[in-house]
């Protein structure tokens, strides 16, 4: 019997296999950033331990890092300890690192694949949920708490069960102004919140192969959001394309021989998942959260559910907890919704092409003076990139502000926060409570939604907008 | 880490589901550099008022919850981000177990590294822990990872694991550190992997320690395998 790509990448990882027992894999790369890694650090030097493979390890600084002048000093004294604590740890231990002043800062799962680090058959880790987003070169990428940062750091290997395999099949292609934003969103909605859990997941068919690497790293992005720690798709010729010529990664005959070596890891033919779930994407639409985590969700032309639709009590209890806690009611329009702030970045939706998408849809127009509005490029390569392009220019004239590069609003561990009660269309991944700013409100959507609904200071619809 | 053998305490409900770890510590209060400290973060959002007044009606904060050390708590639990911190915050607010019928993936790891015993019950058997733990004053339960099981005075007696029977197991013979029978009581749906975590659990041994002493074989993959040892 066949294997699938997941198989195969994950048991040439073996470093030590014991039957009943968890795997020891192997780690090929591991980010780091500054705020689930301190503690593993601290316990490196308490225990007398090292870095076995700072070649193999890259750091940088995100979550916390202002995305205004950066000239200027961090004025919070803890996030400023803790961006020089990893600055410290970096250079103790021989880390590659992109500060917050190097052309390479960036949020962390947009510089690996940027700097060329992320490649398909690698077994990549991170002290952050997001890692899977990786896995949309082919590689086998997950979260792992500060602990395992910690063995990751000293051993550079992991201890972890090997999971059950899930192949997520989208067939036919996605409708014109349906995004990978959509689908990942659409999907989290059919299979839940935890529909995922202890499974890695690959994503196949037509609809995935169409789309952009930066559409693949959405869908495998939040892969998490459904529960999986992985989310993988195989490699092709756009990867291999998008690839081609970064930094880090082999150049003419060797890139050449790598790529056919890149192409084996394909999930075989007779190879049997352990779970399939089919979608078809014409049925997918643009969507639009209402709720308290990425599974609340439904598509913009419906309307806030009603608690008693759900089957059950305490799916009723968390819709009327999750409505208390967006102030809405049931019945409203998705597309009669005011907001007050626009989010466009985070490592879901903060890539140039999320960038261009975005400014087309806004170009020569004004945000609505109801709303505030922002754009945080995920990376300084970003930033230029777009800064080339005019991009910036577009959303500056529209009345958006331009920021400099990390997680910013997606999580609010900044200055940039929800006041209370705010309500916000969001690029990033999750509206948990809070998660924006205390007591903030967020609706996730694609970046074309959310810059539509800047201009308009509600939701529509992208399909039939003008 | 303690080793953790059995413990009878009180239980403190948590009745919601899915509840993420941005919700167990706010994102706001990640900046901090050190290991301790973080049990006064924990639900912190839910736990305070707008004013950052303590919220008495929040249901960790009552007086008859006080001192407990189980915290029983819904389905899908510690979903969302990475965040070690969420573990500590529960650890460090004096709970040393927590039952449910299923835990977040990254969550339920972190829960071992740090001596958290991460309960997984039937449905059921979880509806009615909760019920009791809300209904009866000073409700206890008794946590015997030795035996597997986990029991009350009212009665309540259920195996520790979902989806699979619990057996007793003899690992001695692949078993480094020599010890004896442990049983499968953390079955993380199928996986059986899992059932070694909980071996290490109940000794407490440094998962590190443990993989430097295969130090041998991670040179070997370094030269066999990716031909680049240091
Ligand atoms: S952008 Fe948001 S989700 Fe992504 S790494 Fe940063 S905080 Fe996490």
């Amino acid at each position: 019997m066949g294997e699938t790509m997941f198989d195969k990448i994950w048991d040439g990882h073996v470093v030590h296999r014991e039957p009943g027992q968890a795997d020891l894999i192997y780690v090929d790369l591991h980010l780091v950033h500054e705020v689930t890694s301190p503690q593993a650090f601290e316990g490196l030097r308490m225990n007398g331990r090292t870095v076995r493979r700072p070649d193999l390890t890259i750091a940088t600084v995100d979550h916390n890092v202002p995305t205004t002048d950066r000239t200027l000093p961090i004025e919070d004294p803890i996030s400023k300890k803790q961006i020089d604590t990893l600055s410290d740890n970096v250079e103790e231990f021989g880390i590659p690192y992109y500060g917050m002043h190097s052309k390479g800062q960036g949020i962390v799962h947009v510089i690996g694949p940027e700097q060329g680090y992320t490649q398909p058959g690698k077994v990549i880790v991170c002290g952050d949920s997001h890692t899977s987003t990786h896995g949309a070169f082919g590689a086998v990428a997950m979260a792992i708490g500060t602990s395992q940062v910690e063995h990751v750091l000293a051993t550079q290997t992991l201890v972890m069960p090997k999971m059950k395999t899930m192949e997520i099949r989208v067939n036919n292609q996605l409708p014109v102004g349906v995004t990978a934003k959509d689908l990942i969103l659409g999907i989290i909605g059919k299979i839940g919140v935890n529909g995922g859990v202890g499974y890695a997941i690959e994503f196949t068919g037509e609809a995935i192969r169409s789309l952009s690497m930066a559409g693949r790293m959405t869908v495998c992005n939040m892969t998490i959001e459904g529960g999986s720690r992985v989310g993988m798709i195989a490699p092709d010729e756009t990867t291999f394309e998008w690839m081609r010529g970064r930094p880090n990664v082999p150049e003419g005959a060797e890139f050449e021989a790598i790529v056919e070596e890149w192409k084996d890891l394909v999930t075989d033919e007779d190879a049997v998942y352990d779970k399939v779930i089919e979608i078809d994407a014409t049925e997918l639409t643009p969507y639009v959260t209402w709720g308290t985590n990425p599974g609340m969700v439904v598509p913009v032309t419906d309307n806030v559910p009603d608690p008693s639709s759900f089957a059950t009590e305490l799916e009723q209890e968390s819709a009327t907890r999750a409505l208390a806690y967006m102030g809405l009611e049931p019945g409203v329009a998705m597309k009669d919704i005011l907001i007050d702030r626009v989010f466009i970045g985070s490592c879901t939706n903060s890539r140039i092409e999320d960038l261009r998408n975005a400014a087309a849809v806004i170009k020569g127009r004004r945000v609505s003076p109801a709303v505030q509005a922002m754009v945080v490029p995920g990376s300084f390569v970003v930033k230029m990139q777009a800064e080339s392009e005019g991009i910036d220019k577009t959303f500056e004239e529209a009345g958006f502000e331009w920021r400099e590069a990390g997680c910013s609003m997606c999580l609010g561990m900044n200055p940039d926060t929800l006041s209370p009660q705010e309500r916000c269309a969001s690029t990033s991944n999750r509206n948990f409570e809070g998660r924006q700013g205390k007591e903030g409100r967020t609706h996730l959507v694609s970046p074309e939604m959310a810059a539509a609904a800047a201009i308009e200071g509600h939701f529509v619809d992208i399909r039939d907008w003008k | 880490m303690e080793p953790f053998k059995t413990m009878t305490a009180k239980v403190a409900p948590m009745n919601r589901v899915n509840v993420d770890t941005d919700a167990i510590v706010p994102a706001r209060y990640l900046k901090r550099i050190e290991r301790t400290g973080w049990g006064e973060f924990l639900f912190y959002d839910w736990a305070h008022n707008s004013d950052g007044k303590l919220n008495g009606d929040f249901v960790l904060n009552k007086p008859e919850y006080k001192d407990a050390k189980i915290m029983v708590v819904g389905e899908n639990f510690g979903s969302g981000s990475s965040r070690e911190h969420a573990v500590w915050a529960i650890a460090q607010a004096g709970y040393r177990a927590l039952v449910t019928s299923s835990l977040a993936d990254i969550f339920h790891n972190n829960c071992f590294e740090n001596g958290v015993v991460p309960v997984l019950v039937d449905e059921d058997t979880l509806n009615m822990i909760m019920e009791n733990t809300e209904t009866i004053p000073g409700y206890e339960l008794t946590v015997d990872l030795e035996s597997g099981e986990i029991y009350d005075s009212e009665g309540l007696q259920a195996h520790i694991g979902v989806d699979k029977e619990p057996e007793e197991k003899d690992i001695s013979s692949s078993d480094q550190q020599g010890a004896g029978i442990y049983s499968e009581f953390v079955v993380h749906r199928d996986n059986e992997a899992h059932q070694f975590r909980s071996y290490t659990l109940q000794k407490g041994l440094d998962e590190i320690g443990r993989t430097l002493q295969q130090e041998d074989k991670i040179d070997e993959f370094e030269t066999k395998v990716r031909g680049d040892l240091k």
